[in-house]
């Protein structure tokens, strides 16, 4: 054994630049596979754990996936199901992954849900009669604009004050809550909304109605459009290869002479404008009105979507429709196994978990070496 | 039968009372973190730690009668959170942050996942001492109605500084926590001394948990800590990592904790959800004041990420 460990280690010398064609296609697959492979490897190994769990405490994971496959994404229904909750599942994403990319952790877009549709529902109290087509964009900005405001400040925090991004997005999001819940039971309290405090219901003409033919409301597609603009702005344009400097180097990018203070800022008032727009389209098309059920732990599960897209935009929108899926099985599950609604709860923290631990593994397996390919 | 009604007097009564009683929480879980940040890690997960402390206290208490063997049960099940995330944060490439963040929501599912049936039923309570008996003033006496586990902390408060200050455990994780090529020339293996301030960090947090579940509020629910255990990361920040700062700082929090309900027993009542927000508003502002962009800040373990 010990003479092979020096010979497996010679194997790893670059190759000769003579490699064959066919070869250095197939080691460039290779390199680039491992981003998606290793993550899938890690979700997958995630579930597995879960269903070790369930057996452990005597139910049967095939049943358990089952009903997954059923309420998320068996029928034409539970697709409308999974789809109408990716829509806030992918601006809460990026709320998490626009920031990753300057290098900040940012776990606070909750708070910037939880504001973005408390502005949309004072709004629609407030300027009534618009035709749609200017009460809903002017929503939407305004939704964004508190929401980025709120998440500006956590970027603004932490470049001129040099706070903890993550402890301060948290302590925002836990103020955000406590401010909705006081204006809803306060100053802004539709008097007839007896058992459950909420702002006035909205007119008809300012709510977000469906893709013809589909039970599922917009939303989806602002998400998607959002997730793939984002993309282009991070990786093709200078803004955003100046944050991914930051992200990469800060000490690089203020000698280079970049405005690291503004890109923080701005590109976190970004992020926090799609977290506020995800909270403007959850009024507009779900709820009517702004109400404590816009604190629904969307902001959360958005953490965990960016972290198993690696913080990738466009990764974003096939990993937020897996797990909008797996939320919209809960109650299916909880009723037909008998189990707690945390069960997901718990589901997505192994995958976490496990996603962190995979990250261990980047650039140490053999076979994503080009190097392993290239050889005859 | 003097002097029954002590009019505005019961405010500040009422929030020292409240101090005392909700601090605790605090004063654990700071104290469990400065010892896990002077070895140089940071767990953020210990919101998750707390949550999970205090149903696994709760369901054990329940079960065995004794709220004692809760505490136990808080304490070893932190323990388990904190060595995981101590054997994580080992390998390579692996963010001690993000690491947390999943702790923190894999602990809070666990919990909730386990502890759904014990919503319910009512647990026996941990034991307090009425220090205000010289006072006949019944509010008085509420207000210094000390729960032993606080009590337990400020010797643990005076335990960990005088381990930090003049022993050579102390020495040991300081040296860790500032530099780890120090540490290795020292023949110090830095992993294992992390591992284990995480495990003490972790066990703290859930004895943290268990006084919330079995002293105050005193019961199990889905709602028992909303960011106590995140609060007190800060507050290890603004306390400079000294073990007696985070008591000053955990009395602090608990008075701002206190402050809605001490206005409310006096019948102020608007803006209840503000003076909710009181200890979040106040972490915030303290870190925002107490932060510096351009000097180290005092007292910081080198090794830390968070103030690198």
């Amino acid at each position: 054994m010990d003479q092979q460990v020096p010979l497996a280690e010679t194997e790893m010398e670059p190759a000769t630049p003579g490699a064959a064609p066919a070869g250095s296609a197939l080691a460039g697959l290779a390199r680039r596979s491992e981003a998606v492979v290793l993550p899938v490897a890690a979700l997958l190994v995630g579930l597995l754990l879960f269903s070790l769990f369930l057996i452990a405490i005597g139910k049967s994971p095939v049943d358990f996936y089952a009903l997954v496959y059923k309420a998320g994404f068996g029928t034409t229904f539970s697709w409308e199901n999974t789809l109408s909750r990716t829509a806030p599942l992918l601006l809460a994403a990026l709320c998490v992954a626009i920031p990753a990319n300057l290098g900040l952790v940012v776990i606070g877009g909750e708070g910037a849900i939880v504001l973005g549709g408390l502005a949309t529902g004072v709004f629609g109290m407030y300027a009534t009669g618009l035709p749609s087509i200017v009460a809903l964009p002017a929503m939407g900005l305004f939704g964004a604009l508190f929401g980025g405001l709120w998440i500006a400040a956590v970027g603004a925090m932490r470049i001129r004050r040099g706070v903890n991004e993550t402890i301060s997005s948290l302590l925002m999001a836990y103020i955000a809550i406590a401010l909705m819940n006081h204006f809803v039971e306060g100053p802004f309290r539709d008097p007839a909304s007896l058992n459950k405090p909420s702002t006035a219901p909205l007119e008809a003409a300012y709510r977000i109605g469906s893709i013809p033919g589909f039970d599922v409301h917009w939303g989806i597609v602002v998400g998607i459009v959002a997730c793939i603009l984002s993309w282009l702005l991070i990786e093709r344009t200078t803004w955003g290869f100046a944050a991914r400097i930051v992200g990469g180097n800060i000490r690089a990018a203020q000698i280079q002479g970049l405005p690291v203070g503004r890109l923080m800022i701005g590109f976190c008032g970004l992020a926090g404008g799609f977290a506020g727009l995800a909270g403007m389209l959850e009024v507009t098309a779900v709820h009517g009105s702004a109400n404590g059920s816009l604190a629904s732990g969307y902001g959360y599960t958005g953490i965990l979507i960016a972290f198993l897209a690696r913080q990738n935009m466009l990764a974003i929108i096939p990993v937020a429709i897996l797990l909008a899926g797996f939320e919209a099985s809960s109650g299916l599950i909880q009723r037909r196994m008998d189990l707690p609604d945390a069960a997901i709860l718990v589901l997505q923290g192994f995958v976490f978990v496990t996603i962190l631990i995979g990250e261990t593994a980047m650039g140490r397996l053999k076979i994503f070496r080009p190097d392993m390919w290239r050889r005859p | 039968m003097i002097a029954q009604d002590i009019g505005l007097w019961a405010v500040p009564v009422a929030i020292l009372g409240g101090a005392i009683r909700v601090s605790t929480p605090f004063l654990f879980v700071s104290l469990g973190e400065a010892i896990t940040e002077r070895s140089g890690r940071i767990n953020l997960g210990l919101e998750g730690t707390l949550v999970f402390g205090a149903m696994s206290a709760y369901a054990v208490a329940y079960q065995t009668g004794s709220a004692w063997l809760g505490v136990v049960a808080a304490a070893f099940a932190g323990t388990l959170f904190g060595l995981f995330h101590g054997w994580v944060c080992k390998l390579p490439k692996v963010n001690d942050i993000a690491i947390g963040i999943a702790l923190m929501l894999l602990g809070m599912g666990l919990a909730f996942f386990f502890g759904k049936p014990y919503i319910q039923p009512v647990a026996p309570d941990l034991p307090a001492i009425p220090l205000g008996f010289w006072s006949d003033i019944p509010q008085v006496q509420a207000a210094l109605r000390v729960n032993v586990l606080f009590l337990i902390g400020i010797v643990l408060v005076l335990a960990v500084a005088w381990v930090f200050r003049s022993t050579r455990i102390g020495l040991i994780i300081r040296v860790v926590g500032d530099s780890s090529d120090a540490a290795r020339a020292m023949g110090i293996n830095a992993n294992v001394v992390r591992l284990l301030a995480t495990a003490t960090g972790g066990a703290m947090a859930g004895i943290g948990g268990a006084y919330l579940s079995l002293y105050y509020p005193g019961s199990w629910n889905e709602g028992i800590s909303s960011g106590q255990g995140l609060m007190a990361v800060a507050l290890v920040i603004f306390a400079r990592w000294s073990p007696v700062n985070c008591f000053w700082a955990a009395l602090l929090f608990g008075g701002a904790g206190a402050l809605g309900p001490a206005l409310q027993s006096v019948g102020v009542t608007q803006g209840y959800y503000l003076f909710y927000a009181a200890p979040y508003i106040l972490t915030l502002g303290l870190l925002v004041a107490t932060s510096s962009t351009t000097q180290a800040l005092t007292g910081a373990p080198g090794e830390l990420s968070i103030t690198k």
